[in-house]
């Protein structure tokens, strides 16, 4: 009986770290901080630290300071799967801001889908993300898009007819642009002459690349990560191929270069944002993201920014802080003046907004031109 | 026939690779009857162990022969040290433990040093500096052979060559025989197997250093995790040839490189990790001995 009564006693410190703080507004974040795509999950994760700082700066929301609860996901889908069940059930978070990649969004979003907590993913671009259930958004636009925009730009701005798709047959997102792609490509009446494939990790392309070499191609689109893409561009160019290379906004970090170096220059990507825009949100942006980290804001900075803001005028708009009255005001984000753009969701739950494209120079990236849906 | 000949090119180049970490593999094995799984993780230290010295020398800027050899070497010794740690105070201690214990102990340092890689590296890949510029040596239409490519194929048969010369005509060679063949015979004899055993490791070791330089240099991009694949593969080259067989490792790497190079050249990339494998299943089951390998009869 005695021990019963002290192991009670021992537990009652347990129980009161689960009861709810009333004073802030708890809200979890997952996100890559290690692992192979660390550079994504980092820069994320800037932007809505910014963005949260910026709120409780200026006295938060209801009155109540923002609590961001940050968790690694090591860049595995199961790692992801875990924290978004331990922010919700251990730190009892209003709302959980997603990762960057799409299959650890589809790891993620149905356990908070499941709990009936909001789940915004900054910038998992796959098309089956917010398919998942109706308490799950994002705030960038989707990959058939992307891959629509490459093939658009291709045929229309690069003029060319034959293309060569080399893929990453295990990442759901490569493998999304790039049938988006293939698509829209023979819909304006170009060629898809090759259509192979590598997995992430390898780091020897030469036998794709020597057969896409034997077809001649006038361009080729790479949809992969930064880290296989640089080797990819160096090998393309040692083999002799001298066809633009083309991709989507996995190619947006500063190891870019670094891996390809001079190959990887003059070659063209989308991206949800450009540091050239003379957007005054945008500029101010990068100026409050310079004094903060000292280094310029990527894409997917911007995008946690933006998933931050849009999350955070939610629950401001909701009338309490229920899952479903966040959920409601989520839907109705209507023109919010992102820094990637004017942002509305659709009835998918997924963001409409103009995508750009960037030419890679060295450590600068070159505005091209700018897409619209 | 441009292209096969590319094909035929790029998978020596990459067989020429996975050789120089087969051979270590298949040392540790003739010597103690184990499979030293940390060994492909001993050359992402040595990659990474390059990559800091590298930065620390400024090497990126100044890129040249001098400043490879400074690499290779400074790789090498990172490498033997590991390798030489790793056996004294994880295997040494379970030498006359069962077999079973000491293939758990060598899967237990590859994941240290693979995850705690992870937490001293950083989990994002590094950019390999600059040491050499590759370039052209033969060209025939669009076909090409690259200094690189040349340069891997040489160091893997020097280093074939080297090896057997070092097993079959100095003594050394001969006390690691005897003690590959009965170690508490050799020890009667005046044979000391832990140095012995210790001198397998350091070789095997530096040679894994070496193989991460040329990987480096060729494939720009390096972190923690680099050595499981390719580790898997050299393993499987090495059972291949016949594990234990110095010259099988090489012959065997070659077959992998070439056969994992027309795979994706000619049917799809999908494929290449199902052959490597396939592989392995295939000579398991009808020549579990390996191609050059005979039972009991060559050891290193």
């Amino acid at each position: 009986m005695k021990r019963l009564f002290v192991s009670l006693l021992l537990a009652l410190p347990l129980l009161a770290g689960c009861t709810k703080k009333d004073n802030v507004i708890m809200i979890g974040e997952y996100d890559s901080l290690s692992g192979s795509d660390a550079t994504f999950g980092l820069s994320s994760n800037k932007g809505v630290r910014l963005a949260f700082d910026e709120i409780n700066a200026a006295g938060g929301i209801k009155g109540k300071k923002i609590e961001l609860k940050t968790m690694d996901d090591q860049g595995k889908n199961e790692e992801a799967a875990a924290a978004t069940t331990r922010l919700i059930t251990q730190n009892k978070v209003v709302a959980v801001l997603g990762g960057v990649a799409s299959g650890r969004s589809k790891a993620a979003a149905p356990i908070a889908q499941a709990k009936g907590v909001p789940f915004v993913s900054p910038a998992s671009t796959n098309p089956d993300v917010t398919k998942i259930g109706d308490y799950v958004f994002r705030v960038c636009f989707i990959d058939p898009f992307q891959g629509s925009v490459m093939a658009k730009f291709a045929n229309e701005t690069l003029k060319v007819k034959k293309v060569a798709i080399l893929r990453d047959v295990k990442n759901d997102y490569s493998v999304g642009l790039a049938d988006a792609f293939l698509n829209d490509f023979k819909k304006r009446g170009g060629e898809i002459v090759a259509d192979v494939s590598y997995q992430a990790g390898d780091i020897d392309f030469k036998a794709q690349l020597t057969q896409i070499r034997s077809k001649n191609p006038e361009a080729v689109y790479v949809p992969g990560y930064y880290t296989e893409v640089g080797l990819i561009a160096q090998q393309a160019r040692q083999l002799g191929i001298k066809a633009p290379l083309m991709g989507g906004d996995g190619w947006d970090s500063d190891k870019l270069h670094e891996i390809g170096k001079e190959a990887i220059n003059g070659n063209y990507y989308s991206n949800h944002y450009t540091v050239e825009s003379t957007d005054p949100a945008v500029t101010e942006f990068i100026k409050k993201f310079k004094a903060k980290y000292n280094e310029t804001p990527d894409s997917l900075a911007a995008l946690g920014y933006d998933a931050a803001k849009i999350l955070a005028a939610a629950i401001e708009r909701a009338p309490d802080l229920s899952g479903k009255a966040i959920r409601d005001e989520l839907a109705k984000t209507k023109d919010f003046p992102g820094v990637t753009g004017k942002i509305s969701l659709n009835d998918n739950r997924d963001a409409v907004k103009s995508a750009v494209v960037i030419q890679v120079d060295g450590p600068n990236r070159k505005y091209i031109t700018t897409v619209t849906p | 026939m441009h292209d096969f000949v590319q094909h035929l090119i790029n998978g020596i180049s990459l067989g020429s690779i996975y050789a120089l970490i087969a051979l270590g593999y298949t040392m540790v094995y003739g010597i103690l009857k184990m499979i030293n799984f940390a060994h492909s993780d001993v050359y992402m230290v040595g990659a990474f162990g390059a990559f800091y010295i590298a930065r620390a020398l400024g090497i990126q800027a100044e890129p040249g022969v001098g400043s490879l050899a400074i690499l290779l070497i400074s790789s090498m010794v990172i490498c033997s040290l590991l390798g030489l740690v790793i056996e004294r105070f994880a295997y040494r201690p379970l030498r006359n433990a069962p077999k079973l214990n000491i293939l758990i102990t060598a899967i237990g340092v590859s994941l240290l040093l693979e995850y705690g890689g992870q937490v001293v590296f950083g989990a994002d890949p590094k950019v390999f500096p600059e040491v050499m510029k590759d370039f052209v040596i033969i060209s025939f239409g669009n076909v090409e052979l690259k200094s690189f490519d040349l340069t891997v194929l040489a160091v893997s048969v020097l280093a074939m060559i080297g090896l057997q010369f070092l097993i079959y005509k100095t003594k050394l060679g001969k006390a690691m025989r005897a003690v590959s063949a009965n170690a508490s015979v050799a020890s009667l004899l005046g044979v000391n197997p832990d140095k012995i055993i210790a001198f397998t490791f350091i070789v095997g070791s530096a040679l894994a250093g070496v193989g991460s330089v040329l990987v480096g240099m060729k494939y720009p991009k390096i972190d923690p995790l680099m050595g499981m694949m390719i580790g898997m593969k050299a393993f499987v080259a090495a059972v291949l040839g016949g594990i234990g067989n110095v010259r099988g490792a090489v012959l065997g790497a070659l077959i992998m490189g070439l056969s994992e190079e027309m795979v994706v050249g000619y049917l799809s990339s999908t494929y290449r990790d199902a052959l490597a494998f396939g592989i392995l299943i295939a000579i398991l089951i009808f020549k579990p001995a390996g191609l050059l390998g005979k039972y009991s009869v060559e050891k290193v």
